[in-house]
C-alpha cells in the first residue's frame, strides 16, 4: 500500500523535491499535449527517411526475387536471419521488464515498462519483416500455416523447428501487443480527461471508457499478474526455439545444445543495449531525470554485465566443447571465426560483446551517461555480429570445401538493415508522440513509498538510524537528477 | 427537493481518502464506487469487493488452447498424413510441445483480457462514465449515491472532516457524455 515506509537505505526511484501526482501526469504528458519540438523532426525526418528506404530495398526484392540479395548456394541465411535473430533478442528486454521485473517486484521497472514494452513491439515487427521478406514471394508466408488445401491436404510439418517459430513469434507479438495495450488503457485514460474536442473523442475511443472505478483496478491487477506470469516463460521459450532453428540442425557451430540458454541470455543482452540507447536519449530529451534517474541506468547496466557474461561463458563453453569432441569439423569451425577470412567479425563478435561489457564491473563506469550510451551501441554492434559469426560464419565453410563460399552483402541487403533500423524508430517516435513513454499510473504507486522526497521527510522526521542516513546520503552522489546542496546541512 | 444525484468526495492523497472511506463507513453511508488514478490496495476490502475470478478463467483458456492445438497436431501429424521420417514414430509428442505450450499462454494472454475488457465493459468506443476529470490525474475520488443519502450536508461533513480537498454535489451521474 502507498502508506508503507520503504527503507531508508534503499536508492530513490523518483527524484526531486516538488513531485506530485499532478507533475507526474504533467511531465509525462508534456511531449504528447505539445507540439513536437524541432529535435523530435530532425529525428523523424531521418528515420522516416530510413523507413523509405526499407519500402523501396523490400520492393525491390519482392520484384527481382531473393537473388537481389548477396545469398548464394553455399551462404543461403545471410543479413536476412541476422537480423531477424537480432531484431528479436532486442525485443526480449521489454518483456523481461514488464513481466519478469513485475514478478520478482522490482519496482524500478515501473518507470521503464512502457517504452520498453513498446520496443518489443517494433522490434518484433522488424523481424517478422525480415521473415517475410527472406521468403522472397511474401504470399508464400500462407504455407507456414496449417490451412486446408488442394495438395492432400498436406499440412505444415509440426515437427520443424521453423514452425514452431512460427508460433512462438506470432504468438509472442500479440501477447506482448495486449500486455502493453492493456497497461497502456488507464494512461490513455489520464490523456483523454484532460483532452478537448476532437483529441477527446480519439482518446475516449483509445482508452476503452476506462474509469479508474475500484473493481476495474482489481481486475486490471489480475491480467497483469496473470499476463506476467504467462509472458516470462513466453519470452524465454520464443528465443529457445529461435535457437532451435540452428541447434537441430546438422551444421557445426550451430548444432549446440547450449544454444537455448546462451541464445536467451544473448537476447536480454542486447534488449537492454537497445532499451538504455533508447533511454538515455529519451530521458534528456523529454526532460524525464527525475523518473528515469541514475538507479535505472546503474540497474541496466548492471544486467548488461550479468548477462554479457553469461554469452561470455557461452563462448568459452562453445570453445572447450568443439575442443573436448575431438569433431574436426568442430574444430575448425572455432578455428575459423578468428583465422578465418572473417577474422574481423569474430574479433567483433568476442570484442564488443565479451571484453567491453566487462568494463562494467567498474560504478565509475556504469554511472557514466556518456560512457554508457557508446557502451550500449558498442553492445547492438556486437550482438547483431554474433548472430553474423553464426550463421554465415558456420555456413560459408562447412563439410566439403569445394563448396566453401564466401557472403558479399547487396546494396539490398544494406538497404534492407538499414531501413528497418529506420522503422524502428520511425515507429518509436511516433510511438512517444501519441501516448505517454512512461506508465504514469504504475509511477505514481512509488511517489509516497520510494521517492526522494518521500524519504527526505523520514529523515527530517528523525526517526532514522544514521548510519543509514550516511549511507542513503552517500548514495545519492552518483544521481545526476539530486541537488546534494540540500543534504549537506541536514 | 435537491437535484443532486451523486455526491464526490475529492482527495489528494491516498492514504487520507481511505480514512475517508472509514468514516463514511462508520458513519453509515454507503459508498458507491471509488475512482483512483492509481491501483489503491485495501480498498476491495473496506468496500466488500470479492476477489476476481478472471484467474480461473485464464487457466480455462490455457487448457483450452493447448488441449486444441494439441489435437490440431494429433489430427494433422498422425491421424490425416502421418509421414514416415526415418521410421520414426508419428505420435512423436516431444515435438508436439513448444506448439502446444504457445498455444497455451495464446489462449490464456487473449481469453482472459478478453474476459476483463468484457465483464468491465471496456472496448474502443465505449463512452466513458467519469465522474470527475481529475480521477484519472490526482484526485482520489469517493462517490456516494445521493438518493436516499441523506441529510446531503452531513456527508459533505463527514467528508470535509476526513480531509477532502473538494466536495462535489453533482446533478448528473457522470460528467463526461456529451
Amino acid at each position: 500500500m502507498a502508506s508503507h515506509n520503504e527503507s531508508i537505505i534503499r536508492e530513490p526511484l523518483i527524484t526531486g523535491n516538488d513531485i506530485t501526482y499532478a507533475k507526474i501526469t504533467n511531465d509525462v504528458l508534456k511531449p504528447v499535449e505539445n507540439m513536437p519540438t524541432k529535435a523530435w523532426w530532425i529525428g523523424f525526418a531521418v528515420a522516416s527517411l530510413a523507413a523509405c528506404l526499407w519500402v523501396f530495398a523490400v520492393s525491390w526484392t519482392f520484384w527481382y526475387g531473393i537473388g537481389s540479395w548477396g545469398l548464394n548456394k553455399t551462404v543461403g541465411w545471410a543479413w536476412d536471419i541476422t537480423g531477424f535473430v537480432w531484431w528479436v533478442g532486442i525485443g526480449h528486454a521489454g518483456t523481461l521488464i514488464s513481466a519478469i521485473l513485475l514478478l520478482f517486484r522490482q519496482n524500478w521497472r515501473n518507470s521503464i515498462n512502457r517504452s520498453a514494452e513498446a520496443m518489443t513491439i517494433f522490434a518484433v515487427i522488424c523481424a517478422a519483416t525480415y521473415i517475410v521478406a527472406h521468403m522472397g514471394r511474401p504470399w508464400m508466408a500462407v504455407y507456414s500455416l496449417p490451412f486446408p488445401n488442394q495438395y492432400g491436404s498436406l499440412w505444415v510439418n509440426f515437427n520443424s523447428p521453423l514452425i514452431w517459430d512460427v508460433f512462438a513469434i506470432s504468438t509472442y507479438f500479440s501477447v506482448s501487443l495486449v500486455f502493453w495495450y492493456t497497461g497502456l488503457l488507464p494512461d490513455m485514460a489520464s490523456i483523454r480527461d484532460r483532452a478537448t474536442g476532437i483529441r477527446r473523442r480519439i482518446y475516449s475511443v483509445l482508452s476503452f471508457g476506462w474509469t479508474g472505478s475500484v473493481k476495474t483496478w482489481q481486475r486490471f491487477e489480475t491480467v497483469s499478474l496473470i499476463l506476467a506470469g504467462i509472458s516470462t516463460p513466453l519470452v524465454l521459450s520464443v528465443h529457445t526455439i529461435v535457437s532451435m532453428d540452428f541447434a537441430t540442425s546438422l551444421e557445426p557451430g550451430w548444432h549446440t545444445t547450449i544454444f537455448p540458454p546462451y541464445f536467451v541470455a544473448g537476447a536480454i543482452f542486447s534488449g537492454f543495449a537497445m532499451v538504455q540507447t533508447l533511454l538515455l536519449i529519451l530521458r534528456k530529451v523529454l526532460g524525464l531525470e527525475n523518473y528515469i534517474t541514475m538507479f535505472h541506468i546503474e540497474s541496466m547496466n548492471k544486467i548488461i554485465l550479468v548477462t554479457g557474461s553469461i554469452v561470455g561463458v557461452a563462448y568459452l563453453t562453445e570453445f572447450f566443447i568443439a575442443y573436448y569432441s575431438g569433431g574436426e569439423y568442430e574444430q575448425y569451425t572455432f578455428l575459423n571465426r578468428f583465422v578465418g577470412p572473417y577474422w574481423w567479425a569474430g574479433c567483433m563478435m568476442y570484442g564488443c560483446n565479451v571484453l567491453m561489457t566487462q568494463m562494467m564491473w567498474f560504478k565509475k563506469v556504469r554511472t557514466n551517461i556518456p560512457i554508457s550510451w557508446v557502451l550500449s551501441i558498442v553492445v547492438n554492434i556486437g550482438m547483431w555480429f554474433e548472430r553474423f559469426v553464426i550463421i554465415v560464419v558456420s555456413l560459408h565453410r562447412d563439410f566439403i570445401p569445394s563448396s566453401w563460399a564466401m557472403f558479399y552483402p547487396t546494396w539490398v541487403d544494406m538497404s534492407v538493415f538499414i531501413g528497418s533500423i529506420g522503422v524502428f524508430f520511425t515507429l518509436f517516435l511516433l510511438f512517444i508522440r501519441v501516448a505517454p513513454s512512461i506508465a504514469m499510473a504504475e509511477v505514481k504507486l512509488l511517489l509516497k513509498s520510494s521517492s526522494e522526497q518521500a524519504k527526505k521527510k523520514l529523515m527530517e522526521e528523525g526517526h532514522v538510524d544514521p548510519s543509514h542516513a550516511e549511507f542513503y546520503k552517500e548514495s545519492l552522489t552518483k544521481f545526476d537528477s539530486v541537488e546534494l546542496s540540500q543534504y549537506e546541512k541536514a | 427537493m435537491s437535484s443532486t444525484k451523486f455526491i464526490l468526495g475529492l482527495f489528494d492523497d491516498p492514504d487520507v481518502m481511505m480514512h475517508g472511506i472509514d468514516k463514511l463507513q462508520k458513519n453509515s453511508v454507503p459508498i458507491y464506487d471509488v475512482y483512483t488514478p492509481m491501483p489503491i490496495h485495501g480498498i476491495e476490502a473496506k468496500l466488500g469487493i470479492k476477489p476476481s475470478r478472471l484467474g480461473f478463467a485464464a487457466f480455462m483458456f490455457g487448457c483450452l488452447g493447448g488441449t486444441t492445438i494439441f489435437s490440431l497436431v494429433y489430427y494433422f501429424l498422425v491421424h490425416d498424413w502421418p509421414m514416415n521420417i526415418g521410421g520414426k514414430p508419428a505420435f512423436a509428442v516431444p515435438d508436439f510441445i513448444p506448439v502446444t505450450f504457445e498455444w497455451t499462454v495464446l489462449f490464456t494472454a487473449f481469453g482472459m483480457t478478453i474476459t476483463f475488457f468484457f465483464a468491465t465493459h471496456l472496448f474502443p468506443g465505449r463512452a466513458p462514465r467519469v465522474m470527475d476529470f481529475r480521477a484519472t490525474d490526482d484526485r482520489f475520488v469517493i462517490a456516494i449515491d445521493a438518493k436516499g443519502n441523506i441529510p446531503h450536508e452531513d456527508i459533505t461533513n463527514i467528508l470535509k472532516e476526513a480531509g477532502a480537498v473538494e466536495i462535489k454535489h453533482n446533478d448528473r451521474k457522470y460528467v463526461s457524455y456529451e
